[in-house]
């Protein structure tokens, strides 16, 4: 707009100050939203950690329950989770991301692949209670291997698998189609295109997605609860391998339920202490995750 | 001229991505030992009809091919181990493509996936490449350093150098130029002269001074379809047999 005749040039004009207000709103209101985000998750924890005080100790997590889960510490449900979790990501990651290379780096698009597509895309959206129904079927009755520890974790293998090929194509994707281009012109395979330029410089992507998935398995309650989790197991305090693959287990988030619902008069904070040693792996893995990433990302070479 | 003087011979080569034709049954011959450019605005088939020689179109699922391309009188089309085929043919890409790797697995990369594993020989390839691509005076105290650290017109006589790493009889280059700067432009156009006493070269450009400067014979590609094809010396004088031609290569359309 030109400014009237005798104004001092470059002076701010009505439409200049209205674009800088509305700037200012809208930097603040995202800000706002941000800091919105954090607020809960601190408030959470704050509240988990004094609630949890009174028993958190080392004690607490290398020990057993004690008089009917009312005292005493989370061991076997500690170790049950770290069975649970790794084993279907043993599962699922291969099977994932070996799915989503072939999905995103050979099928061509035709009406079979995107039928593939299709089924990852609405596997993904499955509520976890089918998942757990249908593992109850699946591997406890039909394949028959009882309510064990191998059951729920193919159950959880299952529902991670779809957002592992999910994450793994991301990944995939944000690997530059030029230095595929260059590589095929120069007379290589698609696998060896893949292994040499491809796979290097989107295993950070790919690691993260499956780590992530760590914790969305070591929260879910259903699907372990139908399939091979249970109230109480006996173990001795510290043994690290407790369980057989064909055993039931106990799982944190199971045992959570368990403790806060189910038995009467525990001790008051025994509920809490569970729920912060179930967030604190899932963020130490989380970080770790993030760390990962970040060594990962400095080397990436482009 | 006899056969054995042909590097390329192409026949009524007709391309279509998805019905869309976009060469109209083109038929020309390249000479060995020749640089033959390929001039032609944008849009007019010339980057399509390279990826037809090496049959990197294959990866275009919607591109259908007719019309027979030979390369050493034979049927590109009809040839079982492509991989082999397409180290025959070394392409360079309009903009440079270092590959995420060190400098010296860049120029190795080619080798080893053709299955050299000697450390000798993969020394001795990375070495002569490098020098051929006018690169190696820079880069031969840092070879294993990336690749992708390098300028822009070092990366593309990287790429050049990569282009000759599998020993090709045609290197292809489309429109190398037009990332980097005038001074590497002219040490490259030097290092192409002195590789047409090896093998033949094929040199799309829009730059139609740089065809001037460097090609045998030039083809004037336009839509899809020849419009002239002869010495760079007729296409460049004062009466070539088109009088698109001589517009074109004056600047006055195109």
């Amino acid at each position: 707009m030109a400014a009237p005749a005798g104004a001092p040039l470059f002076s701010r004009t009505a439409h200049v100050q209205r674009a800088e207000r509305r700037q200012a709103i809208a930097k603040w209101l995202t800000f706002a939203m941000a800091v919105s985000m954090i607020l809960p998750l601190v408030a959470i924890v704050g509240y988990l950690l004094y609630r949890a005080a009174p028993s958190l100790s080392w004690e607490f997590l290398t020990d057993v329950p004690r008089r009917g889960m009312r005292e005493g510490g989370i061991w076997p449900a500690f170790v049950g989770t770290l069975y649970l979790v790794g084993l279907s990501l043993a599962v699922s990651a291969p099977i994932g991301v070996l799915a989503a290379i072939y999905l995103h780096e050979y099928a061509k698009d035709n009406w079979f692949n995107r039928l593939i597509n299709l089924a990852v895309i609405n596997l993904a959206g499955v509520p976890s209670i089918v998942h757990a129904l249908f593992g109850l079927g699946a591997f406890v009755y039909a394949a028959r291997f009882g309510y064990s520890i191998l059951s729920a974790s193919l159950t959880l293998a299952i529902m991670t698998l779809p957002v592992i090929i999910a994450s793994t194509r991301e990944a995939l994707a944000s690997v530059p189609t030029a230095f595929r281009a260059a590589c095929w012109n120069v007379g290589a395979s698609r696998w060896q295109t893949i292994r040499g330029v491809v796979l290097p410089n989107s295993i950070s992507g790919i690691l993260t997605g499956v780590i992530l998935q760590v914790s969305r398995a070591a929260g879910e309650t259903a699907p372990v609860m139908f399939t091979g989790a249970v109230f109480f197991k006996a173990v001795s305090r510290g043994d690290l391998f407790p369980y057989r693959l064909t055993d039931q287990c106990m799982a944190l988030s199971m045992h959570l339920y368990t403790v806060s619902t189910q038995v009467p008069n525990v001790k008051e904070s025994i509920p809490y202490a569970t729920a912060i040693v179930l967030l604190g792996s899932v963020l130490m893995v989380n970080a770790s995750a993030i760390a990962l990433r970040v060594w990962l990302r400095n080397r990436k070479r482009w | 001229m006899s056969n054995r003087a042909k590097a390329v011979e192409v026949e009524d080569l007709r391309l279509a991505y998805s019905g869309r034709e976009v060469l109209h049954g083109i038929s020309f011959d390249i000479h060995r030992h020749e640089i033959f450019g390929i001039i032609g605005p944008a849009q007019s088939g010339k980057s399509s009809l390279l990826r037809c020689l090496n049959r990197t179109i294959d990866f275009d699922p919607g591109a259908t091919v007719s019309g027979t391309v030979r390369l050493d009188g034979q049927d590109v089309r009809k040839v079982r181990d492509v991989f082999s085929l397409r180290r025959k043919v070394g392409m360079v890409a309009p903009l440079p493509v270092g590959l995420p790797l060190s400098i010296y697995d860049n120029v190795a990369f080619a080798p080893r996936a053709a299955g050299l594993g000697k450390r000798a020989a993969l020394d001795a390839i990375v070495e002569r490449c490098l020098r051929q691509a006018a690169l190696w005076d820079e880069v031969k105290d840092r070879l294993t350093s990336l690749g992708t650290a390098l300028s822009g017109g070092q990366q593309q006589r990287l790429t050049i150098a990569r282009a000759l790493s599998h020993g090709p009889e045609i290197l292809c280059l489309d429109e190398f130029s037009i990332a980097i700067d005038p001074v590497t432009t002219m040490r490259i156009e030097d290092v192409l002269k002195e590789l047409r006493r090896e093998i033949t070269i094929v040199l799309v450009t829009n730059l139609v001074q740089q065809a001037r400067r460097l090609a045998d014979r030039t083809m004037f590609l336009w839509k899809g379809e020849i419009v002239e094809l002869d010495t760079t010396g007729v296409i460049f004088s004062d009466e070539p047999r088109e009088r698109r031609t001589f517009e074109y290569v004056r600047g006055i359309f195109g």
